[in-house]
């Protein structure tokens, strides 16, 4: 039972929630750079949520299904094609033996995630499924698809039937407008900015350009003024935090960041945001509000609580 | 998961003036920061190591993982588990209790390293700026007992104290694209090993055949923050012949795992 890679597409690579417990050692977590649209697509077709699924960026992979199973295509806007028809986004969908799938290139956001039932059985590496490239780590040999790859699944879970089909609420498909908002807590750097400085970042609108990956994205916007300079004695950088070098451009650091840094951080993108963050294409701008810890903690609470009435028919 | 008081050694031993209290900065919805001081010494980098020792012991709930680092530790946790404002009040209260025994002995590890001016390209260059050539340069980098304080940056990346004041040498005014895996470079009071191949601005004296990072081995990265480190000149025949037992896995390192 596999998935056969006919074009790898660009990027395309395997994911699961993450690898924890070894960034003392300068070893990212990696997982999905949208984690909601991951964890649907595990959910749509009944796999519990750290299962491997395939991340695809920009440009999607060309694939040849040898099993009968269920899959879900959920995150950006894209075509997806099985056997060249044209089918829908974050839906449970039955694929049959010898059945191609195709995922096109994204029109809106970034990052398409692909769920198998029972999920993508590579071994895992340090508790983890998840790929980190420039680490050679995990998924597919440590590395990104690349054609004539094999993907080995793992057994089918049972009850294709009674899930074939099933969506999520129109409500929770995410929209790619041309700004988003995003917000984020100060700090734990926003001592070493101007009054200024911090207002400009709160102000200003930061188109993303294309210095993007899985490491972080680079902004363009209003320089943020620093009181004295942007260096700190290097530590550890959360998931989202803002860096702001020298030129007063913001990057923010995303799920294969180094684990510890030397520029100012002005604040961390709260952690229902981030994938908000990754799904900004090229070009989009973002505008940061700035919110407490406590609103952040109520907004992740309510988010997972929202999860589990995503799905159709689910309650 | 041990009780406490198995890891909180009597208070008072020692007789140090009690040290400033860190500073907790939330970083983001999911981790803090723990501040202990704002500069680079040893006895700072002592007690975030102590702290992150401690946390590692007791497995609190929620708390995912640690980063240690210079004068910081950056403790991610899962706010559906543990409330922010209880960590904090937890920590403080841990804090007060960290003490020298705390740590575990720090583990001494001697690193090979081929002075070679083929593979340490700058040492040439580095003696110039001092007045030294390049054998004093390399007898007094390989004299000297460096402290690991923390790994980052890239998979095993390890920042080491302890470089001799007299090659401290301010870094490349313009880094390099590509520095090989191994390199042993020295930039400002500090010095690194490069773990993986990547850009960098460091003068590089030497190369070590042993790798810092191996995303093959079931401990993918060699130091960790505590360890002692020197460094053993090995001439290039001993370089080659131990590159190819570190590639076929049968090199033993030398770590020595207490004092």
């Amino acid at each position: 039972m596999s998935l056969a890679v006919l074009h790898a597409g660009f990027q395309t690579s395997v994911q699961d929630l993450g690898r924890y417990g070894y960034l003392r050692g300068g070893i990212p977590p990696s997982g999905p750079m949208d984690r909601h649209a991951f964890v649907i697509a595990n959910r749509l077709v009944g796999n519990e949520d750290n299962a491997a699924e395939l991340e695809c960026a920009f440009l999607g992979p060309r694939l040849e299904c040898q099993t009968d199973t269920l899959i879900a295509v959920t995150g950006a806007e894209v075509d997806l094609r099985i056997n060249g028809k044209l089918e829908v986004l974050w839906t449970a969908l039955r694929i049959r033996s010898g059945d191609v799938i195709q995922i096109g290139p994204a029109r809106n956001g970034c990052w398409t995630y692909l769920a198998v039932s029972g999920g993508i059985d590579v071994p895992p590496v340090l508790g983890s499924r998840a790929t980190y490239s420039r680490g050679s780590l995990g998924g597919m040999e440590g590395r990104a698809l690349k054609n004539g790859d094999l993907l080995p699944l793992k057994a089918n879970l049972q009850g294709h039937d009674s899930m074939q089909g099933r969506q999520i609420l129109s409500q929770y498909k995410p929209s790619f407008p041309a700004e988003v908002e995003v917000r984020v807590i100060l700090g734990p750097q926003e001592d070493y900015f101007t009054p200024d400085g911090i207002a400009t970042f709160l102000s200003g609108a930061y188109k993303v350009t294309h210095k993007i990956d899985r490491m972080g994205y680079r902004l363009e916007g209003p320089p943020i003024a620093h009181r004295t300079g942007p260096d700190i004695i290097s530590d550890g950088i959360p998931s989202g935090g803002i860096q702001v070098p020298g030129d007063g451009q913001p990057m923010i650091l995303l799920v294969d960041r180094q684990s510890t840094g030397g520029y100012s951080k002005i604040a961390s993108v709260i952690s229902v945001d981030i994938g908000v963050v990754a799904q900004a294409q090229p070009g989009r701008r973002i505008r940061f509000r700035s919110v407490t810890l406590t609103e952040a903690h109520r907004i992740l609470r309510q988010a997972e609580a929202g999860l589990v009435k995503i799905i159709e028919g689910q309650s | 998961m041990l009780p406490l008081n198995d890891v909180s050694p009597s208070k008072g031993a020692g007789g140090n003036p009690t040290p400033r209290k860190a500073r907790y900065l939330p970083a983001g919805d999911r981790a803090l920061s723990v501040e202990f001081g704002s500069t680079i010494s040893e006895d700072l980098n002592q007690r975030v190591l102590q702290f992150d020792n401690l946390l590692r012991k007791v497995c609190l709930p929620g708390v995912l993982e640690t980063v240690p680092s210079y004068r910081a530790l950056l403790v991610y946790y899962d706010p559906l588990i543990i409330e922010y404002e209880a960590l904090v009040e937890q920590l403080r209260r841990w804090e007060t209790e960290i003490a020298p025994q705390v740590v575990e002995p720090p583990r001494r590890v001697e690193i090979p390293c081929c002075y070679d001016p083929e593979l340490g390209f700058d040492l040439t260059a580095v003696g110039t700026q001092h007045g030294l050539t390049a054998q004093d340069v390399v007898r007094i980098h390989s004299s000297a007992q460096y402290i690991t304080y923390f790994i980052g940056f890239a998979p095993g990346f390890p920042y080491l104290g302890g470089l001799p004041e007299e090659i401290f040498t301010p870094r490349l005014v313009r880094p390099r694209d590509k520095i090989p895996g191994g390199s042993v470079g020295i930039g400002g009071g500090q010095c690194t090993i490069y773990s993986v191949e990547s850009p960098g601005g460091f003068w590089i004296l030497g190369r070590t055949p042993l790798r810092l990072y191996d995303p093959s081995a079931s401990q993918p990265v060699l130091l960790r923050a505590g360890d002692r480190i020197r460094f053993h000149p090995v001439d290039r025949a001993d370089y080659e012949q131990m590159y190819r037992s570190v590639a076929a896995g049968t090199f033993r390192t030398n770590i020595q795992e207490s004092v």
